[in-house]
This record gives structure tokens, C-alpha cells and sequence, in this order.
């Protein structure tokens, strides 16, 4: 497979057309938004939280495929989730998304076992510039996480 | 179409490959590349002659001021300009700002409005935002119209006596359209405000002399014609530059220094305080020696042929909306788009991988992309040293940007 053909997986691209959980949440939830003022990606979050685990979250934003794709699986990753077990995923989808090699988590011999449909991203690190697009909507994310624990 | 692809091997830049591929650049309007002339007068000027400007008296001192001066010489004739009214700054956006803070600051109230246009590049925007926060003066925008060029219709109810400055683009740097200067500024005469004319897009790719035009000041960036970064020029009408105010102080700029105050030295050296970049303004005088000894004439006429391609070029790819004027008279070279629902950044990434530079995003024209209704754009944006090959380059890339996104 071709680099690009690496980055802009299917699965990719289909996240990027058809965003899970695109819009607002009514009920309780907090709200964080994020920016790469240097290309322009917005992405927010609302995320609704109970009993320590991640019920219910929907995301805004506009951007690249990448950062668009990005939040999209992470909205499918992360719903149903305890705090604990997202606070892994976050872990494991930041040291997969590190350029150093030899510290990708991912067990490149059962595709998917890991990560799940994220793991379509690891094409990105090839693209060390455009690693700030995948990261976006998790770093969103931990804004919103940091605020429940502080409400909390 | 005007060959000068002769000059390309003036560019050692050019002959790089990139992700395997011959360079294309099409990013000139972020910066342009540098000649074999640029880069040996900066570097000659480093082992024959560096010392510093205007103090000391020996030999190198001399030949360094010279040199320096020189440059200030060839840049100013370059805009049919006198050198005492032409000021180095570090680029368009200092001497905006020089502008704002030392013409306006003192001088706008509240009430009063400055007159920008929406297509403004975020240095013609935000040192005028600031300054109209702390004179309580307002900030008033000329949309556009159709064909993106700036709406002048508009212009009779925006004109009264309480526009006090009207700073504009010659070129912009997103649609490439041709700023209205005559009109501006004769709009502006009746009220007599200020003309600033953002020339970062327009000296490096068209003639202009000063004496045509009828602007207060008028600025640019020597990187954006071939010369090094960190130095550009801030021309200015002799009774402005007399009556503005310096807004950086140190050496260079001062003719008496008592315990409690300072008188200033004359123009130019009153805004050039502290040590100047010498080797660039070296290279800038180079660059503009370069692009003389070319043609302004001929390299616009190389520009529009190369633009009027593109855009036909262009318009033959499906779903591909170009954001500025579509007549080659009324524009530049630099060719903003969308494709489909491809997002900017993934083109520029895609034709990265063919050795394509573009540039991809706001351009620094925020208000200008929220008022297209655009998150971002790609740009492509020609200079003396494109060829039609790479516009060729270009429209093969983006139909591989279609395949890889699904789209025959
Ligand atoms: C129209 C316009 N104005 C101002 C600028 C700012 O120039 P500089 O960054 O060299 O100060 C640019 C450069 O991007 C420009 O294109």
C-alpha cells in the first residue's frame, strides 16, 4: 500500500463522510472545544458522564479528514466507557500516534485487537505534520474530562 | 507565453526533488525563492564587508553603510521612491504596524473609523483592531462582490468624515484579485483620510511607481520577491513620515539623547532604531536588482498567461470551485480553490506526495474565509520561475486527490 493510500484508509474516509454522533447533547454533560490555529480544525465535545462511565458524548467540528475522522472514532471508542478504561484508550491512542518507532501498542499481526477502527491512523505518523490533526479531538477530549473531574 | 524558463537555474532550490519527485513550488505568494544572486551578495557581503552601519569610522564600517544605504537606493528606485522616504522594517506586517501605532494612535478618538476590506491578510487587520481599542475608534469592513474583487459600490455610504484611514490590499493573497487603489483612495481624499496600501502581494508582481498612485504609505516584504526574510520596506508620503511618530526606540534612531529625553534623527533612520539586518537588506537590494534587470512588465505578463492557463486548467476538473476573479486582468497569480468535499489540508498533503507545494488553510485571511463560507482553501500561486508543465503537475495531482477520496 502506498503512504497515501496508508493515510486515507476507507475506514478513514468513511468516518470522515459519515460522522457518528455529530451534534449536541441536551441532558447534563460538559463542553470543551479545541483548535489548531495554525490550519484552521475546530472540533468540540459534549460529553455526559454517570456513575464513572461515559454515557452518552457528541462532537462539532470542521477540519481535514484526518481530524474530522479522527473524533468520529473516538466518539465510537469512547461511548459506554468507564473513565478508567478511556483514560487507557487515550494512553494507547497517543504513544500509537508518537512518531518513535518501537512504541506503537498495536499488534500489528490481529489488525484491530487493540485499538479497534483507530487504528486505521497509525498511517498518519508518516505524516509527521499532520499527527497535530488526529490528535485534536483527544486533546478536546481530556479538556472535557479534566473539567467533569473538576466539577466533580 | 513570455519563456523565462531559462532563469529557473538562477534557483538552486528547484533543482531539489521532493518525496521523489521534481520540486513544484506553487506557494510563492507565502514566500518565494531566492536567485544565486541573493544568496552570494548576502554572503560576499559577510566575508568582504560585515561591520556595523553607521558608527565607526573604519574601513569596513564604511563599505558596510554603503552597502546598506546602497540597498535602501535600489529598493526605493525600484517604486519610482526617494530613499529618504523609504524605511526598511522587518517586513509588511512591522511597517503596518508602525503605521497604526505611530500615525494613528495619537490621532483617532472615538467616533472615528478606519475603513478596511474584508479580504485584508491578518496584518492589515489585527494592528487596527488594536489600535482601535485604545482610541475607542471603530473598524469598518468593504465586502466584495461576485467576482470577488472589492464591492466599491458600497463605498458611498461608507464614506463620511468619520473614516480617518483606509488601508487596503494592491493584491490579495487569497483570490489573487486586484485591489481598486485609484478608487479607494480618491474615496478616501474626499474625507482626507489616510491611505495605507498593503503592497506585500503587489510590488513583487506588478510595475508599481509611487508617483502613479495616490497612497500615504505603502508597504512590502522582500521575501516576497526573491529576497531574504526579516527585511521589507515602508514608504511613505515625506509629511507623514515628518509627522509620525517612531513607536521603537534605541540607537540608530536618535539624533540627541538627554538623561529625560530624546530628539529624533531625519527620516528613515527614525524608524529603523537598533541594529538593522544588514546582510538582508543587502540581498533585498539583490533581489530587486534581479527582478529590474527582468522586467516588472514582462514578469506580470508571464504571471497572467500563467494564471489564465491555470484557471483553464483547473476549470476542467470536476467539482472544482476557484475563489477569486476569473478575467487574468483583474488578478494576480495566486489561485485559491476548493475540491469537492476534500478538505484543504488533504490536497496539500496529497500533492505533497508528488512534490507539489501548495499551501493549504486561512492564509491568514480569517474574516475572509468566514465570509466565503469556508473553513480553509488551497492555494496555488505562481511566480517568474513557473512553467505550464507544473500547472500540468498540479491538475494531474488534484485528479489523484479525487481517485484517493472515491471520486472518479
Ligand atoms: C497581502 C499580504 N499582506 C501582508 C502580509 C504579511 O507579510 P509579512 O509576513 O512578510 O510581514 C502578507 C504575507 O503573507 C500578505 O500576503
Amino acid at each position: 500500500m502506498s503512504q497515501l493510500d496508508e493515510l486515507y484508509r476507507e475506514v478513514i474516509l468513511d468516518h470522515y463522510r459519515n460522522p457518528r454522533k455529530r451534534g449536541t447533547l441536551n441532558g447534563a454533560h460538559v463542553h470543551a472545544e479545541g483548535n489548531n490555529p495554525s490550519c484552521g480544525d475546530e472540533f468540540s465535545i459534549d460529553v455526559a458522564i454517570e456513575d464513572g462511565k461515559i454515557t452518552d458524548a457528541a462532537m462539532q467540528g470542521q477540519g481535514c479528514s484526518i481530524s474530522q475522522a479522527s473524533g468520529s472514532m473516538m466518539m465510537d471508542a469512547i461511548i459506554g466507557k468507564s473513565l478508567a478504561e478511556v483514560s487507557d484508550l487515550t494512553t494507547k491512542f497517543k504513544t500509537m500516534m508518537t512518531i518513535e518507532e518501537g512504541e506503537n501498542p498495536v499488534d500489528p499481526d490481529r489488525p484491530g485487537s487493540v485499538l479497534g477502527d483507530l487504528e486505521a491512523l497509525q498511517g498518519v505518523r508518516k505524516f509527521p505534520v499532520r499527527i497535530k490533526c488526529a490528535d485534536l479531538a483527544w486533546a478536546t477530549l481530556s479538556d472535557a474530562l479534566e473539567q467533569a473531574e473538576k466539577a466533580s | 507565453m513570455t519563456d523565462l524558463r531559462s532563469l529557473r537555474s538562477d534557483f538552486p532550490i528547484l533543482s531539489r526533488s521532493i518525496n521523489g519527485h521534481p520540486l513544484v513550488y506553487l506557494d510563492s505568494a507565502a514566500t518565494t525563492q531566492k536567485p544565486v544572486a541573493v544568496l552570494d551578495a548576502m554572503e560576499a557581503y559577510y566575508r568582504t564587508s560585515n561591520a556595523n552601519v553607521h558608527r565607526g569610522a573604519h574601513t569596513l564600517a564604511a563599505e558596510a553603510t554603503e552597502l546598506y544605504e546602497g540597498a535602501r537606493s535600489k529598493v526605493a528606485r525600484f517604486i519610482g521612491a526617494d530613499p529618504a522616504q523609504t524605511v526598511f522594517t522587518r517586513g509588511t506586517t512591522t511597517a503596518i504596524n508602525h503605521i497604526a501605532y505611530g500615525w494613528g494612535l495619537d490621532r483617532l478618538k472615538q467616533g472615528d473609523r478606519i475603513l478596511v476590506t474584508i479580504a485584508e491578510h491578518h496584518a492589515n487587520i489585527v494592528p487596527w483592531q488594536i489600535i482601535a481599542r485604545h482610541t475607542g475608534a471603530e473598524l469598518v469592513y468593504l465586502e466584495l462582490t461576485d467576482d470577488y474583487t472589492v464591492d466599491i459600490g458600497e463605498l458611498e455610504s461608507v464614506i463620511d468624515d468619520r473614516i480617518k484611514i483606509v488601508s487596503f490590499s494592491g493584491m490579495s493573497n487569497v483570490t489573487g484579485a486586484l485591489g481598486p487603489i485609484d478608487v479607494l483612495s480618491q474615496a478616501a481624499r474626499s474625507v482626507d483620510a489616510l491611505v495605507v496600501l498593503d503592497a506585500a502581494q503587489l510590488v513583487p508582481h506588478q510595475p508599481v511607481d509611487v508617483n502613479q498612485i495616490d497612497v500615504d504609505f505603502l508597504a512590502f516584504s522582500s521575501h516576497k520577491m526573491l529576497g531574504p526574510t526579516g527585511i521589507g520596506a515602508m514608504w511613505g508620503k515625506p509629511e507623514r513620515l515628518e509627522e509620525m511618530e517612531p513607536t521603537e526606540g534605541g540607537g540608530e534612531m536618535i539624533n540627541i539623547v538627554e538623561r529625560h529625553t530624546s530628539t529624533w534623527a531625519p527620516v528613515p533612520h527614525k524608524f529603523e532604531a537598533g541594529t538593522p539586518p544588514i546582510a538582508e537588506a543587502v540581498g533585498f537590494g539583490a533581489a530587486v536588482d534581479y527582478l529590474d534587470a527582468i522586467g516588472m512588465d514582462v514578469i506580470a505578463a508571464h504571471e497572467r498567461d500563467l494564471t489564465t492557463y491555470a484557471l483553464e486548467k483547473l476549470s476542467e476538473i470536476p467539482d472544482l470551485r476557484v475563489y477569486g476573479p476569473k478575467d487574468a486582468t483583474k488578478r494576480g497569480g495566486a489561485v485559491s480553490f476548493e475540491l469537492a468535499d476534500i478538505h484543504a489540508h488533504d490536497i496539500a498533503t496529497i500533492l505533497d506526495q508528488d512534490g507539489i507545494a501548495v499551501r493549504a488553510g486561512h492564509h491568514c485571511a480569517r474574516p475572509l474565509m468566514k465570509y466565503l463560507g469556508v473553513p480553509a482553501t488551497a492555494r496555488a500561486s505562481f511566480y517568474l520561475y513557473n512553467v505550464p508543465e507544473e500547472v500540468d503537475a498540479l491538475a494531474e495531482g488534484l485528479l489523484k486527490a479525487r481517485q484517493i477520496f472515491g471520486l472518479s
